[in-house]
């Protein structure tokens, strides 16, 4: 049972980590943030535009590749892979 | 051989493939009806999700969403993607572990009552019927457009051919016909932007396109090595329209993201695609893969709406904002192609001959129109729609793409809808039928039950679209409302809350229901019946429009749903088992022998 406690707690810092990075990819450098980093200049606009129009995807599915990577590792590092 | 012919030929080939597949992949049993079999490799599970989440709205109108507002409808991209996340970290492996059938069957079973069960499936059926009803109604314009058949009459067809490859095949039959409706779709979305791209900025990839440089030789006054997206600045705000990259109100657009976002991954109807791989891995796996096919969609979709805008200025403004516009007689065939059809109309409001578009609405167009002696913009219609329809026109693409882009819109409008039915009618014959009226129903059975719900459900679509109540607007934000304000608090919490019981379940999931629906209701008008809204949207709570409450009504569910389970017992030790359980991959496989 311990182990399986480990094993939960390893994927819950997993995922809180690339919750994080989700967040700030969309919510912070696309919208809330934008404002602070309008000073870098990407293609004819600022760097939160390419945020919301194309980095935020890029990086939700860098994200759920990176986690299905660590999960599977995590899972046969417990035991609890199939 | 005219247009029409060719659409027909292409479409028809189209067809005669997804009735192959059909006969290819019956089912068998109620293993391969709910769950094609659970053998679906988790790259083809990925593409198949990608169809069944892009629609014929994501076809036909996100270009055009995005393109007429600019940066702030930047929200339904990230919207739209972002909630693919929330799937693959806090749902989908772990409901694939419990290895059911359906999303109310792991609401049942994980809090122990037949009560929490139904008020799943009612979420569901709402869910799903108000989205269905989109669909259905865009599978009918895409016939009535591309085919010149009339709208009924495409949706009769549209119908039957779901109908056919859905009753026999179940998840099977729609897991293979997605795949194939998803190639058909990509190839036709994708071959007229990246010849738009190359047009204008020399880059095949439209996505790179959009933060490339302009062209040498293009019309419009287009100055060469500019970037693009300061070209189409520069025109829009000439025209007294909004500039293109500006923000309005970043609190209210992170807001709605995050509906979008919470709803996007309580869909049940693509909660179940994850069903249907072999093991929990794949389902991680998959949904990565879901997102890259529908990355290759929509991180298109933005370049091929700010090209095609920027196209359509340049074409009326051939000789630049500052110069004559455009003279009548001088339109490209495209625009009077389109303009029969109505998406396109003008008027020569001033009598000169020449056709001004700017916006007429604010200060600084109507200052240019003093300037210009305008008497009202003369583009008088302009359909958001046409940015993606009339692409392989402006890109002097041969007939064979055109036709292609109506096989893409067809069977995008068709692969939303048979994934929306399966999840309606696995609700109805599997947890109602099977869970709750009849338990001792036998295998042929349930099969047989499932093919009646399937065409109940394919009759009930059909009629909803040819009588479409008149908030079909407004039911898709319910939609996704409902989605993140009931089934995905409750479904995460069943997984992450070993505490959670079934009093607070039910409670919360309510809470969520009722409070998203009152708010709803309070201001579009009760059941959304014009003129019963009791507020108006002067009095929003805190400025927050009703598409943007999701986030709210979860948070109720969440907040509901703890306090009332810590006021109640705990759920019994086989249920925490059972958690224990579904947290862990290994014996997912096992499930396949059930």
């Amino acid at each position: 049972m311990s182990e399986n406690n480990a094993y939960w707690s390893a994927n819950l810092r997993l995922v809180t980590i690339c919750l994080v990075i989700w967040a700030l990819a969309s919510y912070g450098f696309a919208i809330l943030l934008r404002p602070l980093i309008s000073g870098i200049e990407v293609g004819g606009t600022d760097l939160g535009f390419w945020f919301a129009q194309q980095g935020s995807i890029l990086v939700f599915l860098f994200l759920i590749f990176f986690y299905a990577w660590r999960m599977n590792k995590i899972d046969r590092d417990h035991g609890v892979d199939e | 051989m005219d247009q029409t012919t060719l659409n027909f030929i292409v479409v028809g080939l189209s067809f005669a493939l997804y009735f192959g597949i059909a006969i290819w992949a019956r089912a068998g049993s109620t293993a391969e009806f709910y769950a094609a079999g659970r053998g679906v490799n988790p790259v083809v599970n990925g593409m198949a999700t990608a169809a069944d989440w892009m629609s014929a709205a994501s076809f036909i109108s996100m270009a055009g969403l995005i393109a007429f507002v600019g940066y702030n409808n930047s929200l339904f991209l990230m919207g739209w993607t972002g909630g693919y996340v929330l799937m693959a970290m806090l749902l989908a492996p772990y409901l694939r572990k419990f290895g059911k059938y359906t999303v109310p069957e792991f609401v049942g079973d994980r809090y122990y009552s037949n009560t929490a069960r139904v008020v799943a499936v009612i979420c569901l059926i709402v869910i799903s019927v108000t989205y269905v009803i989109g669909q259905m109604s865009g599978a009918g314009v895409a016939f009535a457009r591309f085919l010149e058949v009339d709208r009924d009459t495409g949706l009769y067809i549209a119908g039957a051919v779901v109908f056919v490859y859905a009753v026999l095949g179940g998840m099977k039959g729609i897991t293979y016909t997605q795949v194939a409706q998803y190639c058909v779709l990509i190839i036709a979305y994708t071959i007229p932007a990246i010849f738009i791209s190359l047009q204008l900025t020399g880059n095949p990839i439209p996505g790179l396109g959009l933060f490339s440089s302009m062209n040498e030789g293009l019309p419009g006054a287009v100055e060469a090595g500019v970037p693009l997206l300061t070209t189409l600045d520069g025109l829009l705000t000439d025209l007294g329209f909004n500039e293109y990259t500006a923000t309005t109100n970043p609190w209210l657009m992170a807001l709605y993201t995050l509906s979008l976002m919470i709803g996007t991954a309580g869909l049940p109807h693509v909660i179940i695609r994850f069903f249907t791989v072999p093991k929990v891995a794949d389902a991680r796996w998959s949904a990565g893969w879901a997102l890259v096919f529908i990355a290759l969609l929509y991180l298109t979709a933005p370049a091929v709406g700010a090209m095609a805008r920027l196209n359509i200025i340049t074409t009326m403004w051939p000789e630049g904002t500052q110069g004559e516009a455009v003279a009548q007689e001088d339109l490209p065939d495209w625009f009077n192609t389109w303009e029969v059809t109505g998406l396109l109309g003008t008027d020569d409001l001033n009598g000169d001959g020449r056709i001004q578009y700017y916006n007429e609405a604010s200060a600084e167009g109507q200052a240019f129109a003093e300037a210009n002696g305008l008497e009202g913009n003369e583009l008088v219609t302009f359909n958001r729609d046409i940015l993606v329809l009339a692409n392989p026109e402006i890109a002097n693409l041969p007939g064979w793409v055109i036709a292609l882009i109506a096989a893409g819109g067809i069977a995008a409008a068709l692969s939303t809808a048979a994934g929306l039915l399966l999840a309606i009618s696995s609700a109805i014959s599997h947890d109602l039928i099977k869970s709750v009226m009849n338990p001792g129903i036998s295998e042929k059975g349930e099969l047989l039950a499932a093919r009646i719900s399937m065409a109940g459900a394919i009759v009930v679509a059909v009629y909803l679209g040819l009588n479409p109540p008149g908030f079909a607007a407004q039911v898709v934000a319910l939609a996704f409302g409902l989605a993140a304000a009931t089934l995905f608090p409750t479904l995460m919490m069943g997984i992450f809350s070993k505490r959670m019981n079934s009093a607070g379940a039910i409670a919360g999931m309510l809470a969520g229901l009722i409070s998203t629906c009152l708010y709803l209701f309070l201001y579009l008008g009760w059941f959304f019946v014009p003129g019963t809204n009791m507020l108006d949207s002067s009095q929003y709570l805190f400025g927050i429009p009703p598409t943007h409450f999701g986030p709210i009504g979860a948070l109720f569910n969440f907040g509901v749903a703890f306090l009332v389970s810590r006021a109640t017992a705990e759920p019994p030790q086989e249920i925490q088992d059972l958690v224990e359980s579904v947290r862990i991959p290994r014996g997912a496989g096992g499930a396949l022998a059930k």
